[in-house]
């Protein structure tokens, strides 16, 4: 967990996938559309200690156990939480600092 | 029905004309068929009198004939040509029926097998949904009841939706309360939710029939897009129906909109990712070897994410849905959901209208 809490605190975006999920990749691309490029960790990429982040994300409660994402250091959850803050209005101001475009 | 033609064979004088005997045969072969040969009788009766008259005006004036026969052959000359070219009409009229009577046998028999080829497949699990034309119906496979369960849950939520529909309207054009309006809202608001759920536990139990939308009608399956209706273009459609709005809620709904077709973007390239890997997990090896087990593991679990595909642009229109009831007044909400409402059901009966169509003999 320790893992997972370093690397989400760096700034900006982050998301945690898996290199075969597409649903990881689509979310992705949203963040790029609005002009935030993410810091992307695929945690079947990591030999070492995925398995651990994995078991330790499944444990924070999100919708979907991937895509996890954070903003700025703070869970924002899976896709679900995503889109409906997207669609809301409310994704983008998160954003502001972190994208170039937006600001 | 029989009974007409029936009769007139027993009072005929037997043996004179083949047609008697036809009568009598159409007649058992359709005895058996009672809705195809509800529609022959008119024929028959009419035609049978013709013959009948014919038969006998012949019978008549053949006995006449027979009492002066040496004496006046000019006047039986002209009888006799008459006669003639009657029995030339009725036999004509004989043939055309019987033509019309073979095509008849030939569509019952062509309609008695497509009704068996609809059992069958429906015994054999093929999806037929409503206003399907049978080439989409799907490969037999064993019974699926998690979507036979959804098809008959289908037919209620659409009757319901129909009826709240009607509520809906009538509710506006009688200028009620807020609060009771609001009920209303809700409720239909309630029902959407309810599709959702169980568009959820079908793709659970058939993924690609949600994918292909089956239980749509055809006009609905048009403008497929992840299993259902694309929110951004339902937007657009539905905008101009709600005005007048406060520039506050255009800005609102047009952003909105905005945010709809990022994430249906996002969404639709996520999908063209998944057909990508499928293809590359497939062809994946060595193609012509003829072996292949070690690439279907990978390729099942593609298709395992098609379900959260769906279920997410689900959730991508329940969320558009929730948002609109947030930006609009209960009033406008309720007019937003009627113009919804009415927009599918133009859509199902436009696939009705089109399935229903006159066509051109080929």
């Amino acid at each position: 967990m320790e893992k997972v809490t370093r690397l989400a605190s760096q700034n900006g975006v982050v998301i945690f996938t898996k290199s075969s999920c597409c649903l990881c990749y689509a979310v992705k691309i949203l963040f790029q559309e609005l002009g935030v490029n993410p810091t992307v960790h695929e945690l079947d990429k990591d030999t070492v200690e995925g398995r651990e982040m994995e078991k330790a994300i499944a444990r924070l409660g999100c919708s979907a156990p991937i895509p996890v994402v954070y903003i700025g250091g703070k869970l924002v959850g899976s896709t679900n939480e995503v889109m409906s803050l997207h669609l809301s209005g409310s994704l983008i101001p998160l954003l502001k600092p972190y994208s170039a475009t937006l600001s | 029905m029989n009974s007409p033609s029936t009769q007139f064979v027993s009072s005929r004088r037997m043996g004179v004309y083949d047609p008697i005997q036809q009568i009598n045969m159409w007649g058992e072969s359709l005895k058996s068929n009672v809705n195809l040969a509800a529609s022959i009788p008119l024929i028959d009766e009419a035609e049978i009198k013709f013959d009948s008259q014919s038969e006998d005006a012949s019978h008549g004036m053949l006995g006449t004939n027979n009492k002066y026969d040496q004496e006046a052959s000019k006047p039986i000359d002209k009888i006799q040509r008459r006669l003639a070219q009657n029995r030339e009409a009725a036999r004509k009229s004989r043939l055309r029926k019987k033509a019309y009577v073979q095509q008849l046998e030939s569509s019952r028999l062509k309609l008695m097998q497509l009704e068996q080829e609809l059992e069958r497949a429906r015994q054999q699990g093929m999806y037929v949904g409503g206003g399907l034309d049978t080439n989409h119906l799907g490969f037999a496979g064993p019974i699926n009841s998690g979507i036979t369960t959804f098809e008959m849950e289908y037919g209620h939520w659409v009757e319901k939706q129909n009826s709240q529909i009607l509520e809906l309207r009538n509710a506006l054009n009688s200028h009620i309360g807020d609060l009771e309006l609001r009920i209303l809202v809700d409720d239909m608001m309630n029902h959407y939710s309810e599709i959702f759920r169980m568009k959820s536990a079908a793709a659970k139990a058939d993924v690609f029939y949600v994918m292909s939308g089956m239980w749509k009608t055809t006009a609905e399956r048009f403008f497929l897009w992840i299993g259902g209706f694309r929110p951004s273009e339902l937007l657009k459609v539905l905008l101009p129906l709600i005005e007048p709005l406060t520039e506050q809620q255009r800005l609102d709904v047009c952003n909105l909109g905005q945010s709809c077709q990022q994430a249906e973007d996002a969404l639709s390239q996520g999908m063209e990712k998944l057909q990508q890997t499928l293809a590359d997990s497939i062809a994946a090896g060595q193609l012509m070897e003829g072996s292949y087990i070690p690439q279907m593991a990978t390729a099942i679990e593609k298709l395992e994410a098609l379900v959260s595909f769906v279920n997410q642009a689900d959730h991508l229109r329940k969320e558009t849905l929730q948002q609109m009831s947030r930006i609009l007044t209960i009033r406008q909400a309720a007019r937003c959901l009627l113009a919804l409402g009415e927009y599918f059901q133009r859509l199902r009966a436009l696939s009705s209208l089109w399935s229903n169509r006159p066509r051109e003999p080929a």
